[in-house]
């Protein structure tokens, strides 16, 4: 029984029957109901991390297209597992707290639907082990944070946030894609194990380093990094709920699951260390600098998040430099680097889902989240204050919080790599612990004014919307469950250390592991007076000097002004596109059917005749002809002069008159064609278009002389002469040239076969009498249309409950 | 014959294609109609024309049913594109007050 693939479809179908709960259980929130999935998940999850961290892996396979190699294979070890305890934990903690967060106004069935589809989608993406699989989970978790940005869809800054966030994310999926395909192709295998077992054999190949940044471009839009970071702000349009779930805890780590589950392909090129180190470091500065310029509480966390998220990214670069040493007692140094990467994941994880839901309660208690309306908070909201103290401490790096030591491990990490002579670091290295630590002490700005100016200074009641007051206990259960993890992780870090995030190593470096390299780290709180410590200490100093003078420095972001920033340029990019796209669509969509035919026709001249003429394949064989009596010229030339005189026709009813000619001029060749089933159906048919014609005219206005120009004519009758001439000479060349013997002699044997005389009727009664029957459903279909064409009216306004 | 009434559906496609360039929603329609008209001139010709008896067993030699089986499908599915859009044509004409293609533009920003 396949247990774990099992787990990542749980949340799909419980994103089935979510609305349906939603419809018929009233009385009852409906995320009662969704909380039970993810916590039965995280338990069950839990139960495997005695097999896991023992260094086992569990492989799982369900196939879905093996013949193309193609299959769900559930891969769970240390980093997998890791992953999916977070996805599974805070999504629980994050249900909870929407219960309380979401009033049962909101459309709540659509809510948990989204969300169970994205648990689902993440847990995919964290254990498919096969390339493609993880692609489509991958843009299901896109196409989940889209609709999760857009519920409140009435606003146009969620709709336009939602927008955004797939465009980058799914433009950095589809590159991805590409990215894989070329990885695939190289090693011969969709799997990632499998590409990991014989990396040794694809390095030197030439797609390798484009591969490498394909994917790696993925990882940097998912996990919004410099300069694809601009998604992340505006996707804070989302409830908070979904912000502190997707856009700090999840979703946007799986950027950074990806960068670690290959890094044993491509970690060890100088490309991946510097692309890693090097935008992940500089995103850590970046995001730390301006969140201290942002007012709104989100933002401020936004940007936060997309600074730590470089910390993370920058760590897992600087770890992959030990594939480049090989395996030796010097380069297991560098694998520290990945350990603190690993651990400060998940620390993130706890102290920014605590923070979002903070600023959701501090929202919902006051109406807004402006720092600029708010402070005060701390002696009416006190518990609140309490877990947003512990939150941005952590943030910050301060003792004791689990934060404070993933952030010397950051600093030692910082400092090893900077001595190093590989890569060029011998010039350059000494930058990255500076940048780190400049970025540090924004870090510890922007946290202190989160919590000083949101708790503490003057209580403003007349700038909010309601009085502060603390909220349902419940909404804080979460938020003090993740609080306490913080500080637990302080005291007792070698727990998810030994368990989580050793086995996690061994994944990310199999050949160390292989040769019984110990990639575990001992993580201790106190480490006598290092240098890391002493940047710890300069980072509170300069912080706490930078928070007081900062009056005198905001100037500084006045040289970065929204008229020249990022979003700016994005926002250009998909004017000018849609613009200019639009420009040339409307150059030839004349919205006019004349164009549209002269197009189809054209191209039929051109496309069959064209290619008749310069592959010279057109053969012309007169057919032998059975022989015209004089009745059948008569007929004939009747016809074609009926035709033609269509075209000269100045009345509709004459017109029509020539159209029947034409249709019971048929009829009569039907009977000299010996089809006496077809000449009853056409004369029948003709008799009934006849009166429909006469019916409809009774409602139509008359045929007006066409005032076309005289060039337009010319052009008309030039192609329509094009298409008649193409027309006859294929039908002639095909009449002249018979492939192989008709098929027809089959059906001469319908008494025995079908039980009829008529072969005809046999045919369209027996052998192919699906075909009638879909016929008949078209005729009815073609019923229903003609009904409601006739019969329906549409309302002439519609409800508009969007804003522009 | 064959030849012949190759000819003459020529004609008639040629016809039918002026028909379908012109503005007039009313000649469009009839020129689709002469369009099938056409299409079933062609398919009966591929298949020879005049060879045996008619296709029902024990009259002799029959000429090919499959066309014919074909011919009978498409002259009903004929009828149903004409009535679908000569009431396609009224509605418009009755919302819109116009049956001439170049007016029935729409809106750009649509």
């Amino acid at each position: 029984m396949s247990t774990i693939v099992l787990a990542i479809f749980i949340p799909f179908f419980a994103a089935a029957i979510i609305p349906f709960l939603y419809k018929y259980v009233k009385n009852i929130h409906v995320g009662w109901f969704a909380i039970l999935v993810p916590t039965a998940l995280f338990l069950y999850l839990a139960s495997l991390i005695p097999t896991i961290s023992s260094g086992d892996v569990i492989v799982q396979t369900m196939n879905w297209i093996p013949s193309y190699g193609i299959n769900l294979t559930a891969y769970l070890d240390g980093l997998s597992l890791t992953l999916a305890l977070l996805i599974s934990g805070v999504g629980a903690l994050v249900i909870l707290y929407s219960i309380y967060y979401l009033s049962s106004r909101e459309a709540l069935g659509s809510f948990y639907t989204y969300l169970m589809l994205f648990m689902g989608a993440m847990l995919g993406v964290v254990m498919a082990d096969n390339m493609l699989v993880l692609y489509v989970f991958w843009e299901l978790t896109s196409i989940s944070s889209f609709l999760l940005i857009a519920f409140w869809y009435q606003r146009k800054r969620s709709r336009e946030g939602a927008k955004k966030s797939l465009i980058i994310t799914v433009s950095g999926g589809i590159s991805m894609l590409v990215g894989f395909i070329m990885v695939g192709s190289m090693a011969n295998t969709w799997s990632i194990r499998e590409v990991i077992a014989d990396v040794g054999t694809i390095n030197e190949h030439v797609l390798f380093i484009p591969a490498m940044l394909l994917v790696l471009l993925g990882a940097f839009t998912k996990s919004a990094q410099f300069p694809f970071h601009i998604w992340l702000p505006d996707a804070m349009e989302a409830p908070t709920p979904v912000s502190a779930y997707l856009h700090s805890a999840t979703m946007v780590k799986a950027g950074i699951y990806l960068v670690a589950r290959f890094t044993p392909v491509f970690g060890g090129e100088a490309v991946w260390f510097w692309a890693v180190t090097g935008v992940g470091i500089f995103t850590l500065f970046w995001g730390s600098f301006n969140a201290v310029r942002q007012t709104d509480l989100k933002a401020l966390l936004a940007y936060s998040t997309i600074s730590q998220l470089g910390m993370i990214m920058s760590m897992f670069g600087m770890g992959s430099a030990a594939l480049y040493l090989g395996y030796s007692t010097e380069s297991v140094i560098y694998t520290g680097s990945t350990f603190a990467a690993l651990f400060h994941l998940v620390n993130h994880s706890t102290f920014k889902g605590a923070l979002f839901m903070i600023v959701g309660i501090v929202d919902h208690s006051v109406g807004t989240r402006d720092i600029r309306r708010l402070g005060g908070l701390i002696t009416l909201m006190p518990v609140t204050f309490t877990v947003a103290t512990i939150g941005s401490m952590s943030m910050a790096g301060l003792p004791p919080f689990n934060g404070f030591l993933s952030k010397e491990m950051f600093f030692i990490s910082t400092l090893d790599i900077s001595e190093a002579s590989f890569f060029g670091l011998g010039s350059w290295g000494i930058l990255i612990p500076v940048i780190a630590w400049v970025a540090s002490v924004f870090t510890f700005v922007y946290s202190t004014v989160f919590v000083v100016k949101t708790f503490l200074g003057p209580y403003k009641e007349e700038k909010l919307e309601h009085p502060a007051h603390e909220p349902k206990p419940g909404m804080l259960v979460s938020p003090i469950i993740l609080g306490l993890l913080v500080i637990a992780f302080f005291f007792v870090p070698n727990m998810v250390g030994k368990h989580l995030i050793t086995p996690a190593m061994g994944g990310i470096f199999p050949t160390f592991a292989a040769e019984g390299a110990d990639l575990g780290q001992h993580i201790h709180a106190w480490h006598g007076f290092t240098p890391e410590l002493v940047m710890t200490i300069g980072v509170i100093l300069f912080g706490v000097l930078l928070f007081l003078t900062r009056k005198y420095w905001a100037g500084v972001y006045s040289l970065f002004p929204e008229k020249r920033s990022i979003n700016t340029f994005y926002g250009f990019m998909l004017n000018q596109i849609e613009e200019k796209s639009t420009l040339i669509t409307n150059k030839y969509m004349t919205r006019y059917l004349r164009d549209y035919m002269v197009y189809i026709f054209t191209f039929f001249i051109l496309g069959i005749g064209g290619t008749f003429i310069f592959t010279g394949a057109y053969k012309f064989t007169l057919p032998e002809n059975a022989s015209i009596s004089n009745f059948e010229w008569l007929i004939v030339l009747a016809m074609m002069a009926a035709g033609i005189t269509v075209l000269f026709a100045k009345s509709r009813l004459t017109a029509i008159v020539l159209n029947s000619i034409l249709g019971f001029g048929i009829a009569i060749l039907f009977v000299l064609f010996r089809a006496p089933d077809l000449a009853l159906t056409q004369m029948i048919i003709e008799a009934v278009t006849t009166v429909l014609f006469l019916v409809a005219y009774y409602f139509l206005p008359e045929l007006d002389k066409e005032d076309t120009r005289k060039k337009t004519k010319n052009i008309n009758l030039f192609i329509s002469i094009g298409v008649g001439v193409v027309f006859t000479a294929v039908a002639l060349g095909v009449q002249g040239n018979r492939a192989f013997e008709t098929i027809s002699s089959f059906y001469e044997n319908s008494y025995e076969l079908a039980g009829g005389n008529n072969m005809v009727n046999a045919i369209l009664g027996d052998f192919r009498a699906f075909d009638t029957m879909l016929e008949v459903i078209v005729l009815l279909i073609a019923g229903i249309g003609v009904y409601t064409f006739i019969r329906v009216r549409t309302k002439k306004e519609s409800d508009q409950i969007e804003d522009k | 014959m064959e030849t012949l009434v190759t000819i003459l559906a020529g004609v008639l496609v040629t016809v039918a294609t002026y028909l379908l360039l012109s503005k007039s929603l009313i000649r469009v329609i009839i020129g689709t109609a002469i369009l099938t008209h056409a299409g079933h001139l062609l398919i009966m010709t591929l298949a020879k024309l005049k060879t045996g008896t008619v296709p029902i067993v024990g009259e002799g030699n029959p000429v090919d049913p499959l066309p014919q089986a074909l011919i009978l499908t498409s002259i009903v599915i004929g009828f149903a594109v004409t009535a679908v859009s000569l009431v396609l044509a009224y509605r418009t004409y009755q919302e819109l007050g116009t049956d001439k293609l170049d007016k029935l533009r729409g809106d750009p920003d649509e």
